[in-house]
């Protein structure tokens, strides 16, 4: 177990690296930040000044290991737009995806489990057939399209809820989070439906196979034969034994989710991490797209592990592999 | 029966009065919530000289000098300003100006703000562009400052239109962190700060001490909404009650929607087009089968004549800009200081174009490349579009390739483009021409944005004696001389002045601003 950690962790480490290296390459390789944000009548002395006081002038290796000796002692660079520490901006937005996040998976779950058995257990139904039309609509519609239909249909068109921003926040434990208050829920609304959207339709269509191939298993007509009522059986037995893959993939989907943000958040104007990457990748915000882009790393390594590290606990046939390896 | 009726008709009438004295009365709490198109990334006045931190900061904060939504300098904190000669020039300070915080305004707060864009550090786009011509400046008492320039220089009162005056004991201290949080935040402006979350809202309240019009609104919210779609759905759908760059796609629409209101003006922002005019060969010029030329032929001023000759300005103007635009024969808009009335708007001749081509030595025409940046200006790729369009008409085959701005500003500026498109907001004609068609000189700064370096002495030295015009109307009349000549040798190829838009809902209105900036204390409820 020791040793399956410090490999994964060391593993992760080379991944950090690679991709900072592969970040910062192409960050440089778009352009320079200055000449977007340089004032229109400042002349080519005072523009070489700041191209020298931000280190751009210097050979990009050299620019490399700096960053790389600043991000060992935990300073991955300050924003050149907003003066502040790229990784403390980064963090301040945190809160608004997570929420966004959370409310997005919560949904999926809420009604895709029970579409999903519903649709399992009568697969020749009008109402089963309709529910996974539905679900293949679901992941084939883009997510900005769906994102801006909604605003036009519940927001313009009827004005039942907000079309953009997020409500005002109360603290939790020291987290601003919106869905406290009553006007905060109708901002949160829409955008989580539609970054659930997509996995409201995984989580059907997995519910569905899930139940389909439980009904057939001995333990449901062992269940049916010892006379247990059809609630009992779908309720605590079939829907014990699908959950787990459910669960698992919801897991997996929450590093998605947050990385797929972006385009909600810039279709309902939500502060988090994704509206902040947009606006700086357009005016080249270095140190924020680097900081950024480390982040996600560092959450789907994380997310990886404790996957499986879960799995292990879940299912004592997953054994990690020694040092040596094992067939 | 009779007097049942009167009583009914009396309390009806009562009524309908007192709802009108209602109305009339003023509200009780005026609020107003602007969607802005771009993030307000610092409130630190001096840090980042960049449109959307001006706009807030313009809020805040008062400048010495202010500029009408006209584009004309007028009184700001300095209630009069004068040449007292050829190198001083005199402000008085108007008098009774009061910081947010109750402390009065004094010289000694306009010359620490003076000094400070000069030391702060790190700024991508320091503002020391419109301190660096004072070389002296001193308090004569408390209300007069006078700063001494190094060489004569007319356009300081301009300089002085973009620096913000901060309260020198609230400032002095502090770092970019402590106005982020509003502790150093004292101004003098029409609005007080009271909250910012970064990407999300800035909110504002009413500085009841302001010098001059009072503001309409108690409170004002301002969103960020960068994407311009959900910017105009949060204003239909009453999330905001105005918005600032309207998407062009939706302005019919929005015309016939009576819930709407729109304010348009003619914008400073000239688009023109920059060609290469230096002697190398020019990357993007080639003959019809790909093979590079012996020599630029952009060089030669027949074939700009006859790239300009192609443009259908009108067409260009209604069609591809769908009436947001103005065909330009200037560098700057009419009305900004410097605009030449006595150029005209080339005439669309394709025909003439040819001869000109063939002229030149180019009876087949040759084959270019048109660059321009694709999420800047309003329908800026349309434009790069219908420019190919016009130059096959005459023979030149032309390619396109946009870019987005990031990526643009900085290949062009390395010179890696031969015809670019350029758009321009400036407040003179001289600072104009100095900066897009004076010859590069990293010494003096002109030309930094010269991409076809064009050079001409005559050009330059008119530039030079407007600069050094402390007397206006020399000053202007030695900027319309430079812009006659340069145009008349085609050093840039002008398109069009581009319209503002503003929307709001019914019952607003909005004095729309040449420099395209939207400020709150402009909103009036009708």
């Amino acid at each position: 177990m020791a040793a399956f950690l410090i490999r994964r962790l060391l593993q992760s480490l080379l991944v950090l690296l690679a991709m900072s290296v592969l970040v910062f390459a192409g960050v440089h390789a778009i352009g320079n930040p200055v000449d977007v944000l340089i004032g229109p009548d400042a002349s080519q002395a005072e523009r070489a000044q700041i191209i020298a006081s931000f280190g751009l002038d210097q050979p990009l290796w050299r620019q490399y290991l700096l960053f790389l000796k600043n991000a060992l002692q935990g300073d991955v660079g300050r924003s050149f737009v907003f003066s502040a520490p790229a990784l403390g901006l980064i963090l301040e937005r945190l809160p608004a995806t997570l929420e966004l996040a959370l409310a997005a998976i919560l949904i999926a779950i809420a009604t895709g489990i029970p579409l999903g058995l519903w649709a399992g257990l009568r697969p020749s139904g009008i109402a089963a057939k309709a529910i996974m039309a539905a679900s293949i609509l679901g992941v084939s519609l883009p997510t900005f399209w769906v994102g801006l239909m909604m605003i036009m249909v519940f927001a313009v068109q009827l004005g039942w809820l907000p079309a953009s921003g997020r409500g005002p926040t109360t603290l939790l434990f020291g987290v601003p989070v919106s869905f406290l208050t009553l006007e905060g829920l109708q901002h949160l609304l829409l955008p989580a439906l539609n970054l659930a959207l997509a996995n409201v339709a995984l989580v059907i269509r997995l519910t569905r196979a899930g139940t389909q191939e439980a009904l057939l298993q001995e333990y449901v007509k062992f269940a049916r034969a010892k006379g247990l009522s059809n609630g009992r059986i779908i309720g605590v037995h079939v829907l014990k034994n699908i959950l787990i893959p459910i669960v698992t993939v919801l897991a997996l989907q929450f590093g998605a989710i947050i990385a797929f943000s972006i385009v909600t958040e810039t279709v309902f104007a939500w502060p988090g991490m994704g509206k902040l990457i947009i606006d700086s990748i357009r005016v080249l915000d270095r140190p924020v797209i680097v900081a950024y882009m480390l982040l996600v790393v560092v959450m789907f390594v994380m997310i990886n592990l404790v996957t499986d590290l879960v799995y292990s606990v879940l299912d004592p046939r997953v054994r990690f592999a020694g040092a040596g390896g094992q067939a | 029966m009779q007097i049942k009726k009167t009583a009914f008709a009396a309390i009806v009438a009562v009524l309908a009065l007192s709802a009108g004295l209602v109305a009339t009365a003023p509200a009780q709490a005026a609020d107003l919530r602007i969607g802005l198109a771009a993030d307000v990334s610092s409130l630190d006045p001096h840090y980042l000289n960049i449109a959307p931190n001006i706009a807030l900061a313009s809020h805040l904060f008062d400048t010495l000098v202010a500029v009408s939504p006209d584009g004309q300098l007028i009184p700001g904190l300095a209630s009069s300003w004068r040449a007292v000669d050829a190198t001083t020039w005199e402000f008085k300070l108007r008098s009774g100006v009061k910081f947010h915080d109750g402390s009065d305004v004094t010289a000694e707060d306009v010359l620490f703000s003076l000094d400070r864009p000069a030391k702060l550090v790190n700024s991508p786009g320091p503002f020391t562009s419109y301190t660096r011509q004072i070389v002296g400046k001193r308090a004569v008492d408390r209300a007069t400052i006078r700063l001494q320039t190094a060489a004569p220089y007319g356009p300081l009162p301009l300089d002085l239109s973009s620096i913000f005056i901060v309260s020198k004991k609230a400032a002095q201290q502090a770092s970019s962190e402590d106005f982020n949080s509003g502790k150093a935040l004292v101004g003098s402006g029409p609005f007080k700060f009271v909250r910012f979350q970064r990407g999300d809202r800035i909110e504002l309240a009413r500085n009841e001490r302001y010098w001059g019009d009072r503001p309409a609104w108690d409170k004002v919210t301002f969103r960020i909404i960068s994407s311009s779609a959900p910017r105009l759905a949060a204003l239909l759908a009453g999330d905001v009650d105005a918005i600032e760059s309207v998407p062009t796609a939706d302005i019919a629409r929005l015309k016939n929607n009576p819930k709407v209101h729109l304010e348009q003006k003619v914008s400073w922002r000239t688009i023109f087009w920059l060609l290469d005019q230096s002697a190398r060969i020019s990357p993007f010029v080639t003959d019809k089968s790909g093979k590079p030329l012996s020599k630029n032929p952009l060089q030669d001023i027949r074939v700009r004549q006859a790239i300009s000759k192609a443009i259908n300005r009108e067409a260009m103007a209604s069609r591809t800009m769908e009436g947001l635009a103005l065909p330009a024969s200037n560098i700057v808009a009419p009305g900004i200081f410097g605009h030449n009335p006595e150029l005209k708007v080339e005439k669309y001749d394709p025909e003439g174009a040819k001869k000109l081509l063939a002229q030149a030595g180019y009876p087949d025409g040759f084959a270019l490349t048109l660059h321009g940046p694709n999420n800047r200006y309003i329908n800026d790729d349309l434009i790069v579009q219908t420019m190919a369009q016009f130059l096959n008409r005459i023979g030149i085959q032309a390619k396109v390739e946009t870019l987005p701005l990031s990526v643009y500003f900085g290949k062009a500026r390395n010179g890696e483009f031969s015809a670019s498109l350029l758009g321009w907001g400036s407040l003179a004609g001289d600072f104009a021409l100095r900066t897009l068609l004076g010859t590069p000189n990293p010494e003096t700064g002109w030309g930094s944005w010269n991409w076809g370096k064009y050079s001409n002495r005559t050009v330059d030295g008119l530039v030079q004696e407007a600069l050094a015009s402390v007397d206006d109307a020399r000053r202007e009349a030695a900027a319309k001389k430079a812009a006659a000549i340069a145009l008349g040798d085609y050093a840039l190829v002008p398109l069009h002045h581009q319209y503002a838009t503003w929307a709001m809902r019914k019952g607003l209105r909005y004095t729309a601003r040449t420099d395209e900036f939207t400020f709150a204390h402009q909103f009036q409820p009708q």
